[in-house]
């Protein structure tokens, strides 16, 4: 089969490549006009969408398919030249088999090409791999899909994003799902959008919920079955979190799961007041999926006002938890929550890996998490019941377990009006960067940070839309720099085997791969490759921007490159 | 001549921007609108600033009534909503970190930082000229530091200090200079800037070089000494490599430095940064 770019749309406007983003051939000549009104009418004709399509060199893909279906992504690991989901397959360990960049190669890696997003901000994409085609993202909400082999584009789509949304850590987006033949984008103002996978064009629009009241979409959506799975940002707005399922074919919602549970429901009583309504456990990372158990594992995050326990007494269920829920209907099977009554912002968004271990009768179906609280925990996914916890990096919160065996908050640990040291600072030891499991050294690798800050409360009013912190938080007094690493856990011990100290904290996720390799990137612009034992650095290359984004492998004609965004730029790497 | 349609839609145009088209702050002098921007400017701007807008190692005291990029609650507004460029002072929900303020809340912070005011010159207790003369004289300063365009390069640059630090921080910096080590280079998207680092390395030729890091990543480090010469260094062809939080700034005591003319020099420094 073949990736067909010929075929013609007679429902959009078409757009002349013209260069990144600045695409609308009728835009282009009449602002070569500086004809004001003929600008408004091209931006008005454009407005919905920048659409771009190369004038087709078109690249025959042999052997690509034109449809992503459910039994591809379940059985991903059969084609380790395409990376599929969001952490590269369901069980989300952001792990290659692909091995031809291997430990005897690697320091002779190379630049294969540069594609610039003409965005500025943070780019914190994972792209996406099919059949040689890569799709991602940048800030404010564009899409684009390039010649995997080349960084030369396909399509780009940028969203006219409201000038009012507000979101809380940047204008961001961390990639995209992609099944049959459509590609899907949460965006900031809250809809989710449906993309044909060839073209860019919208096929569906839906509004999630109402972006002036704090809601945005910054999370790659995971693909299960039929169902488009997102999960809500905006708790520093006082939302009241939610996991949607939309229908992939109309974007019709299937079912929605909300992660603070209303009056009559379980859980609901762990909130003081009303203080539910406007509990946060936003869910803005990707979770991960076990097609055996057909079970969700999406984890939540901060309840709200994020620093500041006060008027909302409680466990505050299920905010800084683990969910598992059934896939088809939303239904909550088990949780775990992580911190209790959190008031230091440590969201549980950390993507949960599943790792299943040999043994009898099928051997143990575990997930494990390395949690923003500074803690390693490892759960019986069958169960939820926690296995253990483990400190991997600096913590002060927490001197001692409840019977369950789970961290509980010194009594000093809360805010205060003064401000109180407590370690990890607001930042977390570990925060959306993506960890990588590696099957062949069964390790844990996360990009850590060792920070300390000062909690201080600052009562705030709840204002729909408005931020709502109740709180403020600054670098502790100690002389002592932020420090960063990258670690390696023993997940079944939660010790630390391994570490390489970055130069400073970085952002970047982590990618393993089969031929015994790391890779990562830091806050200096550097893209870099470790023995996957020894974290020594085998080979680097300096990108010019700092790293907020993960890695990730992929093959095109038989040919190994490693991708990464960086600065406002996708790289992609491979052997000369 | 009467023209009720323009009329009407100058009202609505003002009912619509009521809050940002403002030149004038609508909040000015509203203890509530103070008290919520107190909240307001713990989250969003003491991280640099400090708890009681009274500044810090990162940025300018804004309690001093004279301030180097605002005059008006205008110019204020203006400064929080666009940022500063050249400096550190993000754009409103730009810096990565926060989310954005509303412009209520932005005037909520004018109000704020107005109340938190105090009247009197900042540079009163000091002679700014005595000052300068010891800068570029016998306190050495010069030997190390810049200022407008003279002195030395080893240190960093105190042409806008004294504008863009509180005076503690400035008076804590001389007497404790290891406390706490200048924030150096900044990087647009890096959220923790390189330091005033001491370093030491040996060279695969034996050569030792003892300076101040100017930037420094995994795999390299740049390296300037008291000589000022720059040296461009890759870390795994060194010898050795030590780096330090002892700050190459000396320690001014009192016995070296009295608090009067320390005094002054913090005037000159003022006098020179909020220029």
């Amino acid at each position: 089969m073949s990736a067909d770019f010929s075929s013609p749309s007679s429902s959009r406007t078409r757009c002349e490549y013209s260069g990144a983003f600045g695409c609308c051939s009728a835009l282009s000549a009449a602002k070569k006009l500086y004809l004001k009104r003929n600008v408004i009418a091209a931006l008005k004709r454009c407005a919905t969408q920048i659409l771009c399509t190369l004038a087709p060199p078109l690249l025959l893909l042999s052997g690509a398919h034109a449809q992503v279906t459910f039994d591809r992504l379940v059985n991903s690991a059969k084609e380790p030249q395409n990376w599929m989901t969001y952490s590269g397959d369901y069980s989300g360990k952001r792990f290659s088999a692909l091995d031809q960049i291997n430990l005897t190669n690697a320091r002779t890696l190379t630049a294969k090409w540069v594609y610039q997003t003409a965005a500025t901000g943070k780019l914190e994409t994972t792209p996406l791999v099919v059949d040689g085609i890569l799709y991602a993202t940048a800030q404010d909400d564009r899409a684009f899909a390039l010649d995997a082999r080349t960084g030369r584009p396909i399509w780009m789509y940028q969203r006219q994003v409201p000038s009012d949304i507000r979101p809380c850590c940047g204008h961001v987006n961390r990639g995209l799902a992609i099944l049959g033949d459509k590609v899907f984008l949460g965006t900031l103002d809250a809809h989710v959008v449906a993309l044909d996978a060839k073209t860019g064009n919208v096929i569906w629009d839906i509004v999630a919920a109402d972006y002036r009241t704090g809601y945005s979409f910054t999370v790659a959506p995971l693909a299960v079955k039929n169902l488009i799975v997102i999960g809500v940002s905006g708790g520093e707005y006082g939302v009241r979190g939610f996991i949607d399922a939309y229908d992939a074919a109309t974007g019709a919602r299937k079912w929605r799961f909300y992660t603070v549970p209303g009056p009559g429901e379980p859980g609901n009583n762990t909130w003081e007041g009303d203080s539910w309504k406007v509990g946060g456990a936003p869910a803005w990372n990707t979770g991960t999926y076990d097609p055996v158990t057909n079970q969700i594992f999406w984890p939540t995050g901060n309840p709200a006002p994020s620093n500041r326990g006060e008027g909302r007494a409680g466990d505050n269920l299920y905010s800084n938890s683990l969910l598992a829920l059934d896939a088809d209907a939303g239904k909550l099977n088990w949780y775990f929550q992580f911190t209790k009554h959190d008031e230091h912002d440590w969201d549980a968004t950390q993507v949960p890996i599943l790792i299943d271990t040999p043994g009898e009768s099928g051997g143990k179906h575990l997930i494990a998490q390395a949690n923003r609280n500074g803690f390693f925990y490892l759960l019986d996914r069958t169960t939820g019941k926690l296995i253990s916890s483990t400190a991997y990096g600096k913590q002060t919160w927490s001197d001692t377990k409840d019977a369950e065996g789970r961290p509980i908050a010194n009594q000093n640990a809360s805010p205060t009006l003064a401000g109180h040291t407590v370690c990890p600072g607001a930042l977390g030891a570990t925060n959306f960067m993506a960890p990588t499991y590696d099957p062949q050294t069964n390790l844990f690798y996360l990009t850590a940070r060792d920070q300390c800050d000062i909690f201080s409360t600052a009562p705030q009013p709840y204002e729909a839309g408005h931020a709502f912190y109740g709180s403020a938080y600054f670098p502790s007094e100690e002389a002592e720099p932020y420090l960063g690493f990258l670690k390696a856990i023993d997940p079944l011990t939660g010790e630390v085997k391994q570490k390489f100290q970055h130069a400073s904290p970085t952002w970047s996720g982590v990618l393993s791969t089969a031929g015994g390799l790391i890779f990562s990137g830091d806050a200096e612009g550097n893209f870099i490759a470790f023995d996957a034992l020894s974290l020594k650095p085998l080979w680097h290359f300096q990108m010019g921007g700092a790293v907020y984004a993960a890695p990730i492998a992929f093959a095109v004609d038989g040919k190994e490159y490693v991708a990464i965004a960086a600065g406002s730029a996708v790289y992609a790497f491979g052997l000369p | 001549m009467f023209k009720p349609w323009s009329t009407l839609l100058a009202f609505v145009l003002v009912a619509v921007s009521a809050w940002a088209a403002d030149d004038r702050n609508p909040l000015a002098g509203d203890p509530k609108a103070a008290k919520a921007g107190e909240y307001e400017f713990r989250i969003n701007c003491a991280l640099c600033h400090g708890l009681g807008a009274r500044g810090g190692g990162r940025g300018p005291d804004l309690t001093r009534a004279q301030k180097k990029h605002a005059t008006t609650d205008a110019d204020l507004f203006q400064v929080i909503s666009n940022g500063i460029p050249g400096t550190a002072m993000p754009a409103n929900g730009t810096n990565g970190q926060g989310v954005g303020m509303t412009d209520e809340e932005i005037w909520q912070i004018v109000t704020y930082i107005r109340s938190q005011e105090v009247r009197a010159p900042v540079n009163a207790s000091g002679n700014a000229e005595h000052g300068r003369i010891l800068f570029y004289g016998d306190a050495n300063c010069s030997f190390c530091h810049m200022v407008e365009g003279k002195g030395g390069r080893f240190g960093p640059d105190l042409t806008g200090v004294g504008g863009s630090r509180a005076r503690e921080a400035i008076i804590d910096s001389v007497r404790n200079p290891s406390r706490r080590l200048a924030w150096g280079l900044t990087e647009a998207t890096k959220e923790f800037p390189q330091e005033y680092e001491s370093v030491t390395v040996v060279t695969a030729d034996g050569k030792k070089i003892s300076g101040v890091t100017l930037n420094e990543d995994s795999f390299t480090v740049q390296v300037m000494d008291r000589g000022e010469h720059i040296y461009l260094l890759d870390k795994n062809q060194l010898r050795s490599f030590t780096k330090s939080r002892e700050s190459a700034m000396p320690k001014y005591d009192t016995d070296v430095l009295s608090d009067s003319d320390l005094d002054d020099i913090v005037a000159f420094l003022v006098r020179v940064g909020v220029k």
